[in-house]
Parts: C-alpha cells; sequence; structure tokens
C-alpha cells in the first residue's frame, strides 16, 4: 500500500542522504521525493511516497526518527491531508491539433507556460490523481518532455490533531 | 583562550572525561598528534593497524562502561576504521572516531588520501560530522559524546581537514547541547509497566531473554532484583552473556544456535517471553516463524525501532532498561505478594531439562586434546577471580559462551552482530587497558589470530598483559564444521596448518612469552605460567582439528530442533 511521510528536518549536510541511505540499507523503495524550506529557518520538510506494508512503514517511521537531524515523522493520512504535485509537459502541437490540445489543457486548469512553432509547454498542479490522468491525455499528441516534482503535502487544519498518524511509543 | 583546532580536540576529548585513545599516525591527523606531542592527560595507544586501534576503542568501552576512543588519519586510515565501525553498530558499542581529512580546499579532488568516510560510514553511524570550521570542533566532539553514548549506544565519527585543525580560533568550551532531534526516551510509560508486570508476574511458563542491551544499560543488578523477586528464569544471549551471574540458580544457559539445548526448549515453550535489550536476531530465533510459537512477547528497549521489527511485541516497554526493570520488579511483587504464585513448577522442568541435555563433547580416550577439555581445565583455574575474557569469532567463540562462566556485568567480550574475526586480541589489548586490575584472556582461534595478531606488538610496548589462550585447531573451524555437515564434507579452503605458523615463535617475536601445549599435562603449566608472567603471552594448544561445535540450530531450522553431539558422529578429515 503506498504511504506518504512528511519528515521535517534540521537543514544539515547530509541530512537528506541520511534518510535515503536508511531506505536503501534496509532495502525499502521511494516512490517520489521532494525537499524544501518550511516556514522555519534552516528547517526542511522531506515529503517522502512509499510503497510498503503497513509493518515496514511503522518501520521506516521508527528508523528514520532516529536519524539526528530528524525533528518530526508523520503520515500523512489521505482523508486528514491534502497533496498536490507540479506537473511540466512539453506536448507536440502541430498547428491544427493546437487549439485542441490548449482546450483540453484548460479544462483541466493546466496553464501555457510557452509556445513554440511544433510544441507546446503546459504546467499543471494539483492531486497527483490529476497530474495522473492529464499525462494520460496529453500522450496522443506525443510527449517530448515530462517532469513532476513528485508531491508535497500538509495535514488539514480541519482534521482532529490526534487522528494524524504517528508513531506510538516513539514522538 | 586562541587555540588551534588540533588543541580543541583533545581539550574537547579531555572535558569528556577520555582517559586513554587508540590510534595510528597520518598525514591528515598530524596537526592533532602534534598538538599530543606538546601535551595531553590522555593516554594514548598506538596500534599497530586502525583496525586494532578500533576493536581496542570497543574492547576499552565493553570493558569500562565508557565510550572508546579511535583515532587515524584520512582515507586508508579512515577505511580501515570502517569494520570497527559496523561491528560497534551491531553490537551497540558507543565508540567515537576522529578522522583527519585532506585539506578543506582539496575535498572532492581526489586527493592523496583522500576517502569520503562520513559518505562511507553512513549506514554503520549513529551521526557524524564533517567539520569545516574550526569554531563547530568542541560542538561536534560533545555532540559525538552524546550520541555515542544516550539512547541506543553507538559509533559515530568526527571527520576533520587538516586545515581545520591547524586553524586558530577562539576557543570556549561547550556548555550547552543543541540537538534538537536527538531526544532518546528517558522514561517509561507506566501503563505499559503495569500491563508488563501483570503479565510477567501472571505467567505459568516465563522467560527473561536477556541481551547486550542490559549491559549497556547498566542495568545488571535491576535484572538481578526482577529476576529474584519474580523467581524468573533467565537466558542471556552472546551479548548478554556476563549481565546475570552464570553460577545463579536462575540462569538457564545462553539462546540459539549454538546455546544450550535446555535454554532453546524453555524460549521455544515459555507462555511470556520477556526480551530485555535483545532483538531477536536470526542467531538466537532460528526460524523465526517456528520460534517460541506460543509465547505472549513483552519487550524491553531504550530503542523503539526494536519493537516489532522482527517479532511482534505484545506488550512494548520503550525507555531506559534501568527503570524499567526497576519500576517493573515493584510491579512483580505486589503481584507476588497479592497471592500470584512464582512459576516453581516450570523452573523445576527446566532444570530437568539441563539435566536432561547437558553440553556433550566425546568422552573417548584420545591423544587429541578437545578444545571444550581445554575451556574447563582454563575456567576451573581462574574460578572466582576477575577475569575478561574476550574472543574473535567462530567455534572457539561458541565455546567460550557454553564453557566460561562469567559472573560479573562486562567481563565477557566478544563480536555478535557482526561477526567481525580477528576482533579478540585488540579488544583484549583494549579492555586491559581500561581494567588493568583485571586478568584479561582473549579465548582465540588460529583464523582469528592471524588477522589482528600483530597488535600482540601493541600489548608488549604499552605494557598491556593479555594472555591469548590460542584454540589451534589448523582449520578455519566454523566453516569447516559447515563443509562437514552441509556440503557432504567437500573441504573448500578451510586448511591453515596447526604449525605455520610457529605460533609460539611469533609471540616470542613480538616480544611476547611464546608457550606450546601438545599434551593434557602441559596444559594448567602452561596457563598458570602465562597468568603469572605479568606480560603478553600466547599459548598455543594442539588442538583436536575434527571437533565440531555442538548443540547446533542448523540455519533455516527451527531452534526447538536443535541438533545435539552424539558419540557416533562421523567426523571427517
Amino acid at each position: 500500500m503506498k504511504h506518504t511521510i512528511s519528515v521535517i528536518v534540521e537543514d544539515k549536510p547530509g541530512a537528506l542522504t541520511r534518510i535515503t541511505t536508511m531506505f536503501a540499507r534496509r532495502g525499502f523503495n521511494i516512490d517520489s521525493l521532494a525537499v524544501g524550506p518550511t516556514e522555519r529557518p534552516g528547517v526542511s520538510c522531506i515529503t517522502l511516497r512509499v510503497d510498503c506494508s503497513d509493518h515496514s512503514l511503522e518501520q521506516i517511521e521508527k528508523q528514520i526518527h532516529k536519524l539526528v537531524n530528524v525533528l518530526r515523522v508523520t503520515e500523512l493520512v489521505p482523508d486528514d491531508s491534502v497533496e498536490r504535485e507540479l506537473l511540466l509537459v512539453k506536448v507536440a502541437a502541430t498547428a491544427e491539433r493546437r487549439a485542441e490540445l490548449i482546450a483540453m489543457a484548460e479544462s483541466l486548469h493546466a496553464r501555457v507556460l510557452d509556445l513554440g512553432p511544433d510544441a507546446v509547454l503546459l504546467e499543471l498542479v494539483g492531486l497527483p490523481s490529476e497530474a495522473d490522468a492529464f499525462h494520460e491525455l496529453c500522450k496522443p499528441y506525443g510527449i517530448q518532455d515530462l517532469i513532476r516534482t513528485g508531491r508535497i503535502g500538509m495535514s488539514r487544519p480541519s482534521a482532529k490533531r490526534n487522528s494524524q498518524k504517528r508513531v506510538a511509543a516513539v514522538n | 583562550m586562541k587555540l588551534r583546532g588540533a588543541d580543541a580536540v583533545l581539550r574537547s576529548l579531555e572535558a569528556e572525561g577520555v582517559e586513554v585513545m587508540f590510534g595510528i599516525p597520518g598525514g591528515a591527523i598530524m596537526p592533532t598528534y602534534d598538538a599530543m606531542a606538546r601535551g595531553t592527560s590522555i593516554r594514548h595507544v598506538l596500534a599497530r593497524h586502525e583496525q586494532g586501534a578500533g576493536h581496542m576503542a570497543q574492547g576499552y568501552a565493553r570493558a569500562s562502561g565508557q565510550v572508546g576512543v579511535a583515532i587515524a588519519t584520512s582515507g586508508p586510515g579512515a577505511t580501515n576504521l570502517v569494520t570497527p565501525i559496523a561491528d560497534a553498530w551491531m553490537d551497540s558499542t558507543p565508540l567515537v572516531c576522529i578522522t583527519g581529512q585532506v585539506r578543506s580546499s582539496l575535498i572532492g579532488t581526489d586527493a592523496f588520501q583522500e576517502c569520503d568516510i562520513t559518505g562511507i560510514t553512513m549506514p554503520v553511524v549513529k551521526h557524524s560530522w564533517l567539520v569545516l570550521d574550526p569554531k563547530d570542533i568542541p560542538h561536534a566532539i560533545k555532540e559525538a559524546f552524546h550520541i555515542a553514548r544516550t539512547g541506543r549506544c553507538g559509533p559515530v565519527l568526527v571527520d576533520i581537514p587538516r586545515d581545520v585543525q591547524e586553524a586558530e580560533f577562539s576557543y570556549k568550551p561547550v556548555e550547552k547541547l543543541d540537538l534538537p532531534g536527538w531526544r532518546p526516551p528517558t522514561k517509561v510509560h507506566p501503563l505499559q509497566i503495569r500491563q508488563a508486570g501483570e503479565v510477567i508476574a501472571k505467567a505459568e511458563q516465563p522467560v527473561l531473554y536477556v541481551g547486550g542491551g542490559t549491559l549497556n544499560a547498566d542495568a545488571c543488578p535491576e535484572l538481578l532484583g526482577l529476576a529474584e523477586t519474580g523467581r524468573l528464569p533467565v537466558v542471556t544471549t552472546l551479548m548478554g552473556k556476563g549481565a546475570f551471574p552464570e553460577s545463579h540458580e536462575l540462569h538457564f544457559g545462553w539462546p540459539g544456535m549454538h546455546g544450550t539445548k535446555w535454554a532453546n526448549i524453555a524460549m521455544n515453550t515459555c507462555d511470556v517471553l520477556v526480551a530485555v535489550g535483545a532483538r531477536f536476531d536470526d542467531r538466537v530465533t532460528g526460524k523465526l516463524s517456528a520460534f517460541a510459537p506460543g509465547a505472549t512477547v513483552v519487550h524491553l528497549d531504550i530503542d523503539a525501532a526494536e519493537i516489532s521489527k522482527l517479532r511482534g511485541a505484545d506488550v512494548p516497554v520503550v525507555g531506559p532498561l534501568k527503570k524499567a526493570l526497576h519500576e517493573l520488579t515493584r510491579e512483580v511483587e505486589k503481584h507476588r505478594e497479592g497471592g500470584v504464585p512464582a512459576p516453581e513448577a516450570w523452573l523445576a522442568k527446566i532444570e530437568e531439562n539441563r539435566e536432561a541435555f547437558p553440553l556433550r563433547y566425546s568422552s573417548k580416550k584420545s591423544d587429541l586434546l578437545k578444545p571444550q577439555w581445554v575451556l574447563e581445565q582454563f575456567q576451573e583455574l581462574v574460578a572466582g577471580d576477575d577475569v575478561i575474557v574476550t574472543t574473535g569469532v567462530g567455534q572457539h567463540q561458541m565455546w567460550a559462551m557454553q564453557y566460561i562462566s562469567t559472573e560479573r556485568p562486562r567481563n565477557f567480550i566478544t563480536s555478535g552482530g557482526l561477526g567481525t574475526m580477528g576482533y579478540g586480541i585488540p579488544a583484549a589489548v583494549g579492555a586491559k587497558a581500561a581494567r588493568p586490575e583485571a586478568t584479561v584472556v582473549c579465548i582465540d582461534g588460529d583464523g582469528c589470530f592471524q588477522m589482528t595478531s600483530q597488535e600482540l606488538v601493541t600489548a608488549v610496548l604499552d605494557d598491556l598483559p593479555i594472555v591469548v589462550l590460542l584454540l589451534n585447531n589448523g582449520y578455519l573451524g566454523m566453516v569447516t564444521q559447515w563443509q562437514d555437515m552441509f556440503f557432504d564434507g567437500r573441504r573448500s579452503h578451510v586448511h591453515l596448518t596447526q604449525a605455520v605458523p610457529d605460533y609460539a615463535k611469533l609471540a616470542e617475536a613480538y616480544g611476547a612469552v611464546g608457550l606450546t601445549v601438545n599434551e593434557q599435562e602441559e596444559l594448567r603449566p602452561a596457563l598458570r605460567e602465562a597468568l603469572a608472567c605479568g606480560r603478553p603471552a600466547v599459548i598455543d594448544v594442539r588442538c583436536d582439528p575434527a571437533e565440531h561445535c555442538y548443540p547446533m540450530i542448523p540455519a533455516g531450522a527451527a531452534a526447538i530442533d536443535m541438533l545435539e553431539f552424539t558419540e557416533t558422529e562421523v567426523q571427517s578429515g
């Protein structure tokens, strides 16, 4: 089963490497990974998407939590959090099909970032599932280049605090 | 106060109370060695190989309970420390390694003796620092000691470029730590203790399964208190050996692959298994799915990640073992006083099994010395003394576990998790440096001996008189045993020979006392001489090369299906 884990870390050299090394060493796989600053200077957030059993997830959370630079580990439970992903795609677009492509993109709230003589650069920000759908819809036109950031997420303020799944004995 | 980085390294180590460190100088660490020459209160023991220095620091740590310190240069000096670091990681030994690094301007250029040691060691350290500003040295070292010895103990590494050691800065001792992400548990949850206390007190067939965490936590008196209060049988793992006095009526041997049959039967038929600072290692459990099938598991550990890692815990107790065991004892006491009976019938049954399945080896008349007999003789001779035994890894290590009775904590020092051959001699040197008043004996095999024997020089020149009791069977014995048992007796590259090298002569060449024992009657005089001579000594005991170590759980088999020694066993070779 897929899980999203949010890891708050001190922004110290090697902090990310220590986490990815732990994954590699213990045989866990990372589906996607996004890193960026937070509201606190010197503190970063790493959002990891992993495909693993509940037992492995508990191990992953505990092992990450032991790392010295890690301040907090939480699982982002789907109903109690929002997740977003940014997708950039360069799609082949001949003059005849360009209007149709742009209309499709706009109907999915994607934006046109650049137009070339035979391609269009589009951006979509949305749920990972929306990015998946948009990706599929672009395929028939001919994708020249595609990149996704990997998801980032945040718990909902409306969600009950204790519904946040935290590692029992650790945090 | 203006100081160079190198001086700050030493002042910081002194501030941590370090008395002994083990190392070898080289290019990138020279400024720090120069600072030593200018003065420090710390004794430096010059090893002959960095791996030796690392294992010495481990032996020191395990014998004393203090953090061990190893120091080496960049590149090959640092990579030679990788094995001790990995060993300390597996066995949770508090170890601070300080390595020189090439000048910071050269990092990343493949400079002479450059290597990314923080990168190489990342999977096997609790944390590491590459210090790029001399001002950070006191912080890094203070943090390093704190992290190495708090929570679950383990190794850390501080890598310091040469120019950072040379640079002057205004030094201030560090008062406060700033480690917001490092919060090992300091308390135990009262609810967990209450639950655990009830489960344990009411168990009809309980077993305390005690690991090395108990020694690291200095929780042996509390363990004794719990066992005696509850009348609970204790088995100690290889790493936990010594955490509970082995002559005590409640001690029932050691679990696992070469543990005793009665201990394995007890663990696998118990109704409540209480893991105390133990981690369900595969060498203990055998086939995990068949391990202790009916048991309710109570798991006490400082490391939450060990809870339910391999075997699900029904009652987890996370926290410092000293506190946990103390509070648990009070809970169990309440139940006993309230009329919950002690498991006397169960204790009698384990005792019965102890008598039914004793440790056995061939009693047939033979000219060849049996290693088990050699250890029995040694045990008889030193019984009651404060003797620290270290070992290498293999058959001799398992026989040492079985035949040496360890009565006090920190008196049995071995490489458990990583299984590092060659651990014994340098660990003994380190242990002797920690506790000079104790007798330190390395029970070694000939394979292990040849991996780190150069550290005998260190023992001689640094006046650290250790005794090496070499069970020389001329083979890589454990590999040979497996080839005999599981590879149809095809011996492949395991024959070392008993006579080459001549270990007694080699010992003498190193400046130690060398003795050779071929006959039974030669053993006791040799042991007495080695123990009394006040110098490092090697006793080369030529043992039966065909001896196998029993009992044994074959790899992958259930622990309950132990193979026992039988007199009719055909031993090839």
